[in-house]
């Protein structure tokens, strides 16, 4: 097998040539990993320069599923692009939605109303669980314990299934629009809610009870992954990752976006920056979720009003104006064949999504059509430094490192 | 030159009257548009002052204006832990010669996202370690952001060389 040379760093050659005290005649192995391999979920290559068992060097190839998004959303109008930010992060389809409809928004000057913002808090945050559930469970999946994945697949199905009643499906959920969402909740669900927050939290109970004090997962997450508070910021990793390392930066404490400055929770941190770290701190990011969706849910039972906003730019008319006023009539023809007309100039907005910050900058000319979406994809970025995490590392641990970086190809590829 | 309130854009033009060109803040978002010739030193600026301490490059992309002059513009999101604020920077390279100073040596984030805008755009980066496509593979011909890359051009997909 061809590898080109300069795969292998100086750093590798120059100890390859120290290695004095030892008569053994060692070589560096290349290992290939991927792009399609059981024990990465996400679909990646690597290239491992090995000594022994020990990685020295990484090379991480990514693309494998890039199919365009950008250059598709800047042919279409700007509501076509809402169902492609789906397919960016599929565990977590709400939270794409929401960036990109709230930097659309905040092009266009748009204000929500309080209820739609509550609708949207709960279903980002159901969105987040379903994310953290995936890849807390995974991790223990690839360390070879069945059992706490199905705890978390459960867990997740529960609240797949509250998506599901919000916006008629449970992955690729196209829930939130320009102005508003989709449509308001059902009557009926705030006590399917209560009920599945209940067996969630039983859930992770479980959960809890065989992993967090296990001797073989503590000691296979403990110390291994480590990237430091300064490589993060050098780094620019957002998200758990950061936060594990010990930095308290959450988007939706810092810069509150929708009613999360009205919420009650607590943003946790780690104090290494090792998985062992990471994974307390996805697990306890659930628990807030959680207690962020009850609260959300008491409310939105209170405070009934209208959730999309008044605005016929990004909103049809009711269907009785639309049927007997000339006006409305013209709006909903010109809305349903052009779509909005964003105001030209640019805008940068971010969220704090599952894995980090998830920013979108739009560039509009005044036309119907983006001149330009970028999306800022946490799960790339957050990749960049696995080198620097599993560098000296077993070539075993970069299975759960990788799982904690928790990459997701539809987002890191686009 | 304008600071529209905004730290950032006060300090900058005061530190580095010359390089900047023009400033906004529309939508809130704090913007400078630099000399492209002197990016290296304006996000080091920016890294580096006291007050500033912009250590996190949040993003790094590039937009084709195709038709006006010069024609590309290659844009820098800038945040600070610290001091919890933000700046946009822009850079304007022409067409002629797609080229701007690596910010790699500024913030090691820069690599891939430098790598992506290579892939996608074709600007080149002076001074990246290794300025390979990121998405795509290397025999792929063109770069498919550019607004003259037709959407509908199929490539064939180059198999492994080995």
């Amino acid at each position: 097998m061809a590898i080109e040379p300069r795969l292998l760093t100086e750093r590798a050659r120059d100890g390859r040539e120290d290695d004095s005290q030892s008569d053994l005649h060692t070589e560096h192995q290349i290992l290939n990993m991927g792009p399609s391999h059981p024990a990465s979920h996400g679909t990646v290559k690597f290239i491992i320069e090995l000594d022994g068992e020990s990685i020295v060097d990484l090379d991480v190839q990514v693309g494998y599923l890039h199919r365009g998004f950008e250059k598709e959303c800047e042919s279409g109008s700007w509501y076509q692009a809402i169902p492609y930010t789906d397919r960016l992060n599929y565990n977590s389809a709400i939270l794409a939605n929401l960036g990109y409809c709230m930097a659309v928004e905040k092009l266009m000057q748009v204000e929500t109303s309080e209820r739609c913002q509550y609708l949207r808090v709960v279903s980002g945050e159901l969105s987040r669980i379903g994310d953290h559930l995936t890849r807390a469970g995974a991790a223990c999946l690839e360390l070879a314990a069945m059992t706490p994945f199905l705890f978390g697949i459960e867990a997740r199905e529960l609240a797949w299934d509250l998506q599901e009643i919000l916006c008629g499906a449970r992955v690729t959920s196209n829930y939130i629009r320009i102005g508003g969402v989709k449509h308001d909740m059902p009557a009926s669900f705030p006590a399917v809610c209560r009920e599945n927050v209940a067996k969630i939290r039983a859930l992770l109970e479980d959960f809890d009870d065989v992993m967090t004090e296990n001797r073989i997962f503590v000691d296979r997450l403990r110390g291994t992954g480590f990237l430091s508070k300064e490589d993060c910021i050098r780094y620019a990793v957002t998200g758990p990752l950061l936060r594990a390392a010990g930095v308290a930066h959450d988007l939706r404490k810092t810069e509150p976006y929708l009613v999360y400055d009205r919420l009650d929770f607590d943003i946790p941190i780690g104090s290494v920056g090792d998985n062992y770290d990471r994974y307390l701190v996805v697990v306890e990011e659930i628990h807030q979720s959680l207690r962020i969706v009850e609260q959300c849910t008491d409310w939105l039972e209170q405070n009934p009003g209208p959730v999309d906003v008044d605005d016929p730019r990004v909103r049809w008319p009711a269907k009785a104006r639309v049927f007997n006023k000339m006006e409305e009539l013209i709006q909903q023809f010109k809305s349903v064949t052009e779509g909005p007309m964003v105001p030209a100039g640019e805008a940068y907005h971010a969220i704090e999504s599952a894995n980090g910050e998830l920013g979108f900058y739009l560039v509009s000319d005044g036309t119907a059509v983006p001149w330009k979406v970028r999306c800022r994809p946490p799960s790339l970025i957050n990749l960049q430094p696995l080198p620097l995490m599993v560098r000296g590392a077993l070539l075993a641990d970069l299975i759960p490192t990788f799982d904690f970086v928790n990459m997701i190809g539809g987002e890191c590829d686009r | 030159m304008e600071d529209h309130g905004s730290e950032a854009l006060r300090r900058l033009i005061g530190g580095l009257p010359e390089a900047v060109r023009e400033t906004h803040a529309r939508l809130g978002d704090a913007t400078a548009v630099v000399d492209a010739s002197r990016i290296a030193e304006v996000l080091h600026f920016l890294r580096d002052t006291p007050g500033l301490d912009f250590d996190v490059l949040v993003d790094l992309t590039a937009v084709d204006y195709l038709g006006q002059a010069p024609r590309f513009e290659v844009v820098y999101h800038l945040c600070s832990l610290k001091h919890n604020h933000r700046v946009r920077i822009k850079a304007r390279v022409s067409e002629d010669a797609p080229e701007i100073d690596s910010a790699t040596s500024v913030w090691p984030a820069a690599n891939w996202m430098e790598r992506e805008v290579w892939d996608l755009y074709g600007i080149g980066f002076r001074g990246h370690p290794d300025l390979r496509r990121l998405l795509l593979y290397e025999e792929f011909e063109g770069h498919p952001l550019r607004k003259d890359y037709p959407k509908e051009k199929r490539q064939p997909l180059v198999g492994p060389r080995n």
